[in-house]
């Protein structure tokens, strides 16, 4: 149930962050006063992101120790074992966090903390003297490695969410033989909708459908 | 028909085991699972080795006595039903047929096949029962109960204990199981005088078992010959929740 819980809680953020990174779409001004409206926020930023932080932590220590609990329910192995029903995703939910924490780090040192690219420090603010962050994340992603562990950060919180945004239903004692079916569908289409949302602007930046505002 | 067999052979709980390599010839294609076995038994008998133990009692799908994973799958391939209800014809002919044990660290094995259930009896124990002597069965409309309610209290009875869910768990999880004692006692009106401290000490003593935690992959319910639905572990988790609500308001 505290997984659920605070699986519900980041997967909101999931879908706001999204929201957010999509303005980069709409061209430089939305975006950079986006980032600069969030600033603004101050202390409260620092609150929200503590509480994320907090929300992962435990999210990650809970589903750790059930993890282990589950490793010794079955000492000695099959030899041979098939899944009828459980869905790769499903049985593979501490692999693909693992790895989606460690992007998350990354990511967060890269473009909040931008401690990963020297770069970032010689932007310029944009005419309205916000940080331009969209010439931060065109110069960012036409790196072909950050592009492409970011997609593959993306692919296995697809995958993530895929069990997750549905079995949290269950877990909360929601289940209903009718709808269940739909719901484990629509979490999985969820799921690949944040993944394609989330990879259209590395791939359109890429494609140089994107170009910085600004020249280094 | 003709199958070459892997069996999981260990002598005692203690000694480790291993598969063995075995052949059986001429199986005609109507044989159950576990006739093919005893035919197997016969063979080894004439030639003064030890048979292979394994488990069964009624043969036809009721008892929940019978319990082999067969090529990864409890109870064999052909689900719904137990291991006895699974038929030669189920395979093809000269197929390498996989035996193994459910493997699940609370069913310790005892010999070969044969593992130790006793885990399951102890959850039931805990308060899958109600207290009060009941006598003989009640006249059948004495006590009221809505349609639905005796639907599915009739569906999570029909749980024969076999562990096979716990088998299938990627987690080694007796959820399912746990699920269904819990939800028939819970519908009932007989059982509602007990349904808080029942869920509490139930899940208490699975835990203790060192049985797994539920992910929701639902491979429980597809393994089940007794087709009881994951929508049990759902409504475990509200009595759980429910009952350890209530616990803290000190009601």
């Amino acid at each position: 149930m505290i997984v659920a819980v605070t699986g519900i809680i980041l997967i909101v953020f999931v879908i706001g962050h999204l929201l957010g990174n999509l303005q980069i779409f709409v061209g430089p001004d939305w975006i950079n006063g986006y980032s600069q409206h969030l600033r603004d926020l101050g202390p409260l930023l620092w609150a929200i992101r503590l509480f994320l932080l907090a929300t992962v932590l435990v999210h990650i220590c809970v589903t750790i120790q059930l993890a282990m609990e589950n490793r010794s329910a079955r000492p000695e192995p099959y030899m041979d074992k098939r899944y009828v029903k459980a869905t790769f995703a499903s049985r593979h939910m501490v692999m693909s966090g693992l790895i989606v924490f460690a992007f998350i780090a990354y990511h967060l040192a890269h473009f909040t903390f931008r401690k990963t690219d020297p770069r970032f420090a010689l932007l310029k603010p944009d005419p309205f003297g916000h940080y331009d962050v969209y010439s931060m994340m065109v110069y960012g992603f036409q790196n072909y490695f950050v592009s492409g562990f970011y997609v593959l950060g993306l692919f296995l919180l697809a995958l993530h969410l895929s069990h997750g945004s549905s079995s949290f239903l269950q877990s909360l004692g929601f289940n209903d033989k009718k709808l269940n079916p739909r719901l484990a569908l629509g979490g999985r289409i969820f799921a690949w909708l944040i993944f394609a949302g989330y990879t259209s602007i590395p791939v359109a930046i890429l494609l140089g459908l994107i170009k910085p505002a600004q020249q280094l | 028909m003709n199958f070459r067999l892997r069996i999981w052979r260990q002598p005692n709980a203690k000694s480790p085991g291993k598969l063995v390599d075995y052949e059986v010839r001429d199986i005609s294609p109507n044989t159950s699972f576990l006739e093919m076995l005893d035919i197997l038994n016969e063979n080894l008998l004439r030639g003064g080795e030890e048979p292979i133990a394994f488990d069964s009692d009624c043969r036809e799908g009721i008892c929940g006595t019978c319990s082999l994973t067969i090529n990864g799958e409890a109870h064999g391939p052909d689900h719904p039903g137990a291991v006895c209800e699974l038929y030669m014809r189920k395979f093809r002919d000269d197929a390498t047929i996989t035996v193994e044990p459910f493997r699940v660290g609370a069913f310790p094995v005892v010999k070969d096949l044969v593992i130790d259930r006793s885990a399951l009896d102890r959850i039931v124990q805990a308060g899958g029962f109600i207290s009060a002597r009941a006598g003989s069965a009640p006249e059948a409309n004495s006590i009221p109960v809505p349609k639905h309610d005796a639907d599915l209290a009739m569906e999570a009875a029909a749980c024969i204990g076999c562990g096979a869910c716990a088998a299938a768990c990627p987690n080694g999880s007796a959820m399912l199981f746990t699920s269904a004692k819990v939800s028939h006692l819970a519908l009932l009106p007989q059982g509602h005088p007990e349904r808080e401290s029942r869920v509490l000490k139930m899940v208490q003593v699975m835990d203790a078992e060192g049985f797994g935690n539920c992910t929701n992959t639902y491979e429980c319910e597809a393994v089940c010959p007794a087709e009881i639905s994951a929508s049990f572990i759902a409504k475990l988790n509200r009595e759980y929740a429910r009952a350890q609500f209530r616990q803290r308001i000190g009601e």
